[in-house]
């Protein structure tokens, strides 16, 4: 099994190739540099593994949520891709990616739930909750949504605990008082488990083509602000 | 040599093949205008977001439709700015990806490069050197251009650009977005003669122009005539229309006459939105002819953005032996006077 993972949604830049059992990776903190930064990362990591793209079964993508302009990066270099290989897609939720990697290096954390929270800006956050035994689908549908509203949720469910805390949205003040055994609100999104995400999702059937791929934004009504003038001298 | 090009710079999603044996094979569009007509401009975030959904559904017709396969294809060009950052990002990145994939060159252009080439997919084209008029939402300028990439600034607008100045005054006239066509449309049910705007910079010498002054004119006139609903009655609207669009394209003329005889090249090329505009053909060509200069433009549905001179720029480039590697640049702003001539 061969799957070649990109991820944009966040400040870094990831790619990783699933060879076979075997997940090699780059990923740097790219802040506004992921356009020059991606494509010369998927050739390197390809190349050190000496895979084409048309030995691929499928490439995954982080699809959202997360930064707008950022995480249609790896989406749009995905679709060109994909639609050059001819192979499917795989779309990875960025959140349900950011619980795996800390269940990755905090072994003691063990199966416990992972809260996943991302900050949205505008004083929100994209969250969710991620088990070990259903790691690409949160406990209740993915939202961008106040702090306090969070907050209100969590304290309302019946979780068993201890339950974790992951990721940047966990910044904000309101969420302090919410009990959690530990957070860490510098972790980051990974495309190693991106790919390690897509391979229950290959197995189920989840692969789209390279047209239907789309990202997955949460927040679709927003005052949008118009602009009358494009390209000036 | 065949080569796709993309073009996802602002509204407009295009994509089209051409061929320096055959010219241009196809080419496909798919404009935005209605999503953003709600909000009477565009919105950056809509607008990325449908390049995202349509790109790839376009590539796939065109390539249909020509009968391409991606083996007769010698290059990928996709515009890399001015324009929208987000927009030109989609395009920008799937093109640079489908041309990794297919392991062919790609090359970023210019979006009004492309502008300023397309007259050259006509029947006729036009040849270097010549006379360049820029006109859009966002330009206003006359060009000396000497070969690919060779561009020298004449003149330019110091304030307002001309499509700008239209879709201001379409607005002041109550016209929907997009008002510059509406504004053009209405002035044909007008009479030019009842009121005459000014021409601003045309009794000084030099090839720069300012609209702000006609836009100040225009919102006088309507409020002097406004009626109990903020509007002047139907037929003044249109004569305002008129006089507004007769001053304009007057302006443009005298300036592009100025630069014809000023360059000493015969042949003026005209690009952007807003030569799509009827008057301002007609009365170029027919006041070129006392110059005994040739005016070319692009067909109608090549004045806006599209694909097809996205194709072609970037194939000129390509021929010229320009790539771009794989760490994709796109620049929101990015003057052409920039452009490397070393090429041609
Ligand atoms: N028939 C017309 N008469 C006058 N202006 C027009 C006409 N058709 C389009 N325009 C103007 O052209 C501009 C759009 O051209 P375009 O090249 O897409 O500009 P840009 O890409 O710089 O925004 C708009 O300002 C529009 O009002
Ligand atoms: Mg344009």
């Amino acid at each position: 099994m061969k799957i070649l993972a990109l991820d944009t949604t966040s400040g870094a830049c990831s790619v990783a190739l699933h060879c076979d059992g075997h997940t090699s990776e780059q990923f740097v903190r790219a802040e506004r540099d992921h356009t020059r930064r991606i494509l010369p990362m998927i050739d390197q990591v390809l190349g050190e593994a000496g895979v084409s793209l048309s030995q691929l079964d499928a490439l995954a993508v982080g699809r959202g949520p997360g930064s707008f302009t950022g995480l249609r990066i790896a989406i749009s270099c995905t679709q060109g891709l994909a639609f050059a290989a001819d192979k499917p897609v795989l779309p990875v939720s960025s959140l349900a990616a950011l619980a795996a990697g800390v269940r990755r290096e905090q072994p003691h954390w063990d199966a416990a739930p992972i809260v996943a929270a991302l900050d949205a800006r505008m004083q929100q956050v994209y969250w969710g909750v991620y088990t070990a035994d259903a790691p690409n689908a949160s406990l209740w549908p993915e939202a961008v949504q106040d702090p306090q509203q969070m907050a209100q949720r969590l304290a309302q469910s019946s979780l068993p605990t201890p339950v974790y805390g992951a990721g940047a949205g966990w910044h904000y003040p309101e969420l302090a008082q919410v009990p959690v055994a530990e957070v860490l609100v510098e972790a980051e999104i990974h495309a190693r488990d991106i790919a390690e995400l897509a391979l229950p999702l290959w197995q189920s059937g989840a692969a789209v083509a390279a047209e239907d791929l789309e990202p997955l934004y949460l927040r679709d009504e927003v005052a949008w602000q118009k602009r009358q003038k494009i390209r000036s001298k | 040599m065949r080569v796709l090009g993309i073009e996802t710079s602002c509204d407009e999603t295009g994509v089209a093949i051409y061929d320096t044996g055959k010219g241009l094979l196809g080419h496909a569009l798919f404009s935005q205008v209605d999503l953003h007509a709600e909000y009477g401009g565009v919105v950056p975030e809509l607008a990325s977001r449908d390049h995202v959904r349509k790109l790839l559904p376009l590539v796939r017709e065109v390539m249909r439709r020509t009968d391409t396969h991606p083996r007769d294809l010698d290059g990928i060009a996709y515009t890399a700015g001015p324009g929208l950052v987000g927009a030109l990002m989609v395009g920008a990145c799937a093109g640079r990806a489908l041309a990794y994939g297919w392991g062919l060159p790609a090359v970023a252009v210019h979006h009004m490069e492309g502008h300023l080439l397309a007259p050259m997919l006509e029947e006729r084209p036009p040849s270097f050197p010549f006379v360049a008029l820029l006109v859009s939402g966002g330009h206003t300028q006359l060009v000396d251009v000497r070969g690919l990439g060779d561009y020298r600034l004449m003149g330019e607008s110091l304030d307002d650009a001309a499509g700008e100045a239209f879709d201001k005054a379409a607005k002041m006239l109550d016209l929907d977005y997009p008002g510059g066509p509406r504004l053009a449309a209405l002035a044909e049910k007008g009479d030019p003669e009842r009121f005459t705007f000014p021409r601003p910079m045309t009794d000084r010498p030099g090839l720069d122009f300012s609209f702000s002054g006609l836009k100040t004119y225009t919102l006088t006139t309507v409020r002097q005539y406004a009626q109990a609903d903020g509007l002047p009655d139907e037929q003044t609207c249109a004569d305002i229309a008129a006089a507004f669009q007769e001053a304009v394209v007057d302006t443009l003329v005298i300036k592009c006459r100025r630069a014809i005889r000023v360059s000493g090249h015969k042949t003026l090329v005209v690009a952007g939105g807003v030569s799509a505009n009827k008057l301002l053909r007609t009365r170029l060509e027919s006041r070129l002819r006392e110059e005994r200069a040739g005016v070319y433009y692009p067909r109608h549905e090549f004045c806006t953005d599209n694909g097809a001179m996205i194709a072609y720029a970037g194939c000129l480039r390509l021929q010229a032996g320009e790539r771009s590697g794989l760490a994709v640049e796109v620049r929101p702003r990015w003057p052409m006077m920039e452009l490397d001539g070393s090429l041609s």
